[in-house]
């Protein structure tokens, strides 16, 4: 990557001059070679994963973006806080960028933390066209590390994007080789008696829905920073140093669960936002997402950067160690996850008689109740297991794994847990570090249907597709409360470009400010946004072929400044009234 | 639209010129906007058949696509080629549009062309296709010719995993006439079934599965009564070979 600071000269002779950088980026087309497969795909300045591109906060950059391809392009500056025409989404915030032409992008950088870019064009971005940002605070950092890694993730599949998606209309389990089995019946049968396993495949052969239905696209190859498992991207450390690990899930469509077996890893920022610090001994990042966590590998071995795919089907992984060349033991993926009722709590047609789940108590996780009570302390279990006593038909297999987590459905088949057995970070365990934002009542409340037919891979918000869709109007200066409702049994990270997304944990003032919110089956999940960015912004679904298929909206910001002059200070106007 | 009204609205309140106008902003007409339009060329059933009485067949079950969730162009076509006679036993073509009616079925009307060995028939088709509780992929038609007659045709099929990739497909396909067409050989009544078991392995993503299985087709009433004057056989097990095919 060539990037040259113009401002260097002038900044020298006058201190005083803002930073400014100047940054080059073309559009390729490159081919990837994960070690499993090579294909051809889109990178920026010729590969896949592009450049990690390192901004100071309060610099004003200026981006020059050269499209090489024969089609139109764009990039998106995933969390970034800018005018809304430099967020780089073609048909809502700008044209594009056509073939063979060069769009130069500048904004003023006025936050700090870890992020990513990517393509907002078609299926560029699953085809390759990604890469990171990494900027440095204006102040001193609220913990310490020695030195520092981007720990890119993706689900890279041999198929062209747009194939995968063809495929998924045709067949909807096109890409599942997780499916029940008849041999998995049997193994039900002997477990829980062959008319408990019988009703329970009926039951879902009811819905016409699999448990099985976890990861949709199967068959990637799981990369960190571009390198395949056998490939083992490695960082190298000294031993008693802190290093600070920047994961960003830039998959099409992967959750990943990662763990370094061996260290603790405390998390100290989520999504470009500081975190008060939680060690944990795994954690579950979902598409778009970003965590910091800083681990102290103290003796002179091989630590294994494991990351299995959340539906088992993949993983990635790399090294930690001393020495290019070292490797630490592969953990062997474990069993994958299987969705219970309680991750169909949202679905409609719940009321099959004999599977009555009490639809309120699981679908109503209702997040403001539960800060009255307990909030706090989640990781006590304070959950009230009466509400639980619904679901026990006797008849019904409940398989979920016991563990709990207030942001999946009770009773969840998806509660992530550690393999150690030791600690999995939850959403109810983010807290922020300093909050962005005063905190007040919302002035009202939208809510957002998550909703889908699995069976026409069709996807929508409230039962509406992107291409039906009227857009989302906001006010300028007001603070809006989003309600998603999953009523599908896939989990959607859900993206709202140009504002914060604060997550509602309950934790009131220091509730995490997010970019990107994973919104689990059965599970309703709120966050609040300041309407404090005019213009027009993209909301939607990060998983590739959700957000193609039409879970999707445009949002307009009505009102409020003129947006090219001031938006960079616009974290200053906390809860300004126009 | 939108913008306009908005663009209006802003004018009428005189806001000042420092406002963000609707009517600057870009208009979504990237292809995220537009419907999603798909295309796909399936063989269900590419096969050949062996008779207990030594009868050679080339059969096929094919359709192939294009267009929206909303809206879908379908081509079916149905073949039974005599292998030794060198003739067509079935030869039918259906173009139809497809539209969904309910979270999954949807409907499909249109026109079939039967151009066998013997006379031709041309039928109006009204139809639903879709997944019934349970996962059978149902098919139902209604047909009427062109000679006025009317008959109705039901195919099910339900796939077992064995595994992940070897799966086991029972397909049950019954027609009933409403009036008889003695030309074509149909009786009034329960005309024929087809029942198939088929195993296939998923060889190629589900792109190609090649399988063997085992056939029954079975003529009933005055159906098999023009067969047996025909001289042709009421009932047939075939022994099968084939692959599935999905591009």
């Amino acid at each position: 990557m060539t990037k040259s600071l113009v401002a260097g000269a002038l900044g020298l002779l006058m201190p005083a001059l803002a930073l400014a950088g100047e940054y080059n980026i073309s559009v390729d087309r490159v081919m990837i070679d994960t070690g499993d497969f090579v294909k051809e795909g889109i990178g920026y300045n010729g590969s896949s994963p592009g450049p990690v591109l390192r901004f100071k906060e309060g610099e004003d950059v200026t981006i020059n973006v050269t499209n090489n391809l024969d089609e139109a392009t764009s990039i998106h500056w995933h969390g970034l806080i800018l005018p809304f025409d430099q967020d780089g989404v073609p048909g809502i915030s700008f044209a594009g960028i056509p073939a063979g032409e060069t769009f130069t992008y500048t904004f003023p950088v006025v936050q700090s933390g870890t992020y990513w870019f990517h393509s907002h064009s078609g299926f560029q971005e699953p085809n390759g066209a990604y890469g990171s940002i990494v900027i440095e605070p204006k102040g001193r950092e609220p913990f310490r590390y020695d030195r520092e890694y981007v720990v890119q993730l993706t689900d890279k599949h041999p198929h062209d994007a747009a194939r995968v998606m063809r495929n998924l209309k045709m067949m909807p389990d096109y890409y599942n080789r997780k499916q029940q089995t008849v041999g998995d019946f049997f193994s039900d049968v002997s477990e829980h008696g062959f008319m408990n396993a019988l009703s329970d495949r009926m039951a879902w052969g009811d819905m016409r829905m699999m448990k099985a239905d976890v990861e949709d696209v199967q068959g990637f190859t799981g990369l960190i920073n571009g390198k395949g498992p056998d490939q083992n991207w490695t960082g190298l450390f000294e031993p008693g140093e802190r290093i600070r690990l920047r994961f960003i899930n830039s998959s099409a469509m992967a959750y990943f669960d990662v763990r370094i077996p061996g260290l603790d890893m405390t998390v100290v920022q989520a999504d470009g936002n500081n975190v008060q610090p939680v060690t944990v001994d795994e954690f579950r990042i979902g598409v778009a997402e970003t965590y910091d966590v800083i681990v102290r590998p103290k003796t002179e071995e091989a630590f294994t950067i494991f990351a299995e795919s959340m539906g088992r089907s993949g993983y990635a992984r790399a090294t930690l160690a001393p020495r290019e060349g070292m490797e630490g033991p592969i953990p062997s993926l474990r069993d994958a996850p299987l969705l219970t009722m309680a991750d169909m709590g949202g679905m409609h047609g719940m009321d099959h008689g004999s599977m009555d789940m009490g639809e309120d108590d699981m679908a109503g996780m209702d997040h403001s109740s539960m800060a009255d009570d307990g909030m706090k302390s989640m990781g006590d279990n304070q959950m009230d297991h009466s509400s639980m006593a619904g679901m026990d038909h006797g008849s019904m297999m409940m398989s979920g794994n016991g563990a709990e987590d207030p942001f999946y459905a009770k009773g969840s088949g998806l509660v992530p847990t550690a393999a150690n057995g030791g600690k999995f970070l939850s959403y109810a365990d983010l807290k922020a570090q300093k909050p962005l934002y005063e905190d007040r009542e919302p002035t009202r409340e939208i809510e957002l249907r998550l909703t889908g037919n699995m069976e026409r891979y069709s996807w929508s918000i409230n039962g509406v597709k992107y291409e039906d869709a009227e857009a989302i109007k906001l006010q300028y200066g007001e603070r809006v409360r989003f309600k998603f409702v999953n009523e599908t049994m896939m989990t959607h990270p859900m993206h709202l470009h140009g504002m914060w997304s604060i997550l509602d944990t309950g934790a009131g003032k220091w509730n995490p400010v997010k970019h990107t919110i994973s919104v689990q089956p059965g599970t309703t999940v709120f966050m609040e946004t300041e309407v404090d960015a005019p213009g027009q912004w993209a909301f939607h679904c990060h998983l590739s072929y959700h957000a193609a298929s039409g879970m999707f909206r445009k949002v307009v910001v009505e009102g409020g400044p003129d947006q090219g002059s001031n938006a960079g200070v616009k974290q200053e106007q906390v809860g300004g009234d126009v | 639209m939108n913008n306009l009204k908005l663009s209006a609205l802003m004018l009428a309140m005189a806001l000042p010129a420092t406002q963000v106008m609707a009517s600057d902003m870009p208009v979504d007409d990237s292809g995220r906007k537009d419907a999603l339009h798909l295309w796909g060329v399936q063989f269900e059933e590419l096969e050949y058949r062996y008779s207990d009485d030594d009868e050679e067949l080339g059969v096929w079950n094919a359709d192939a696509f294009y267009g929206t969730d909303e809206l879908k162009f379908r081509w079916l076509g149905k073949g039974e080629y005599a292998i030794e006679e060198q003739a067509y036993e079935t030869l039918e073509n259906q173009l139809v549009l497809q539209t969904p009616i309910s979270a999954f079925f949807d409907a499909k009307a249109g026109v079939r062309f039967d151009t066998p060995e013997g006379p031709d028939r041309t039928y109006g088709v009204l139809g639903v296709t879709g997944l019934a509780p349970q996962w059978f992929e149902v098919d139902a038609n209604l047909y009427v010719s062109d000679e006025g007659d009317t008959s109705a045709a039901l195919d099910a099929e339900y796939e077992l995993l064995l595994t992940n990739h070897l799966i086991l497909s029972a397909a049950l396909d019954a027609t009933v006439a409403f009036s008889e067409d003695e030309e074509i050989g149909v009786g009034k009544g329960l005309v024929s079934t087809e029942t198939g078991l088929r195993l296939s392995y998923d060889l190629i993503d589900r792109a190609l599965s090649p399988y063997v299985g085992v056939v029954h087709e079975r003529k009933y009433g005055d159906t098999a009564d023009f067969a047996r004057a025909e001289g042709g056989s009421t009932e047939d097990w075939f022994a099968v070979i084939g692959a599935r095919v999905a591009f």
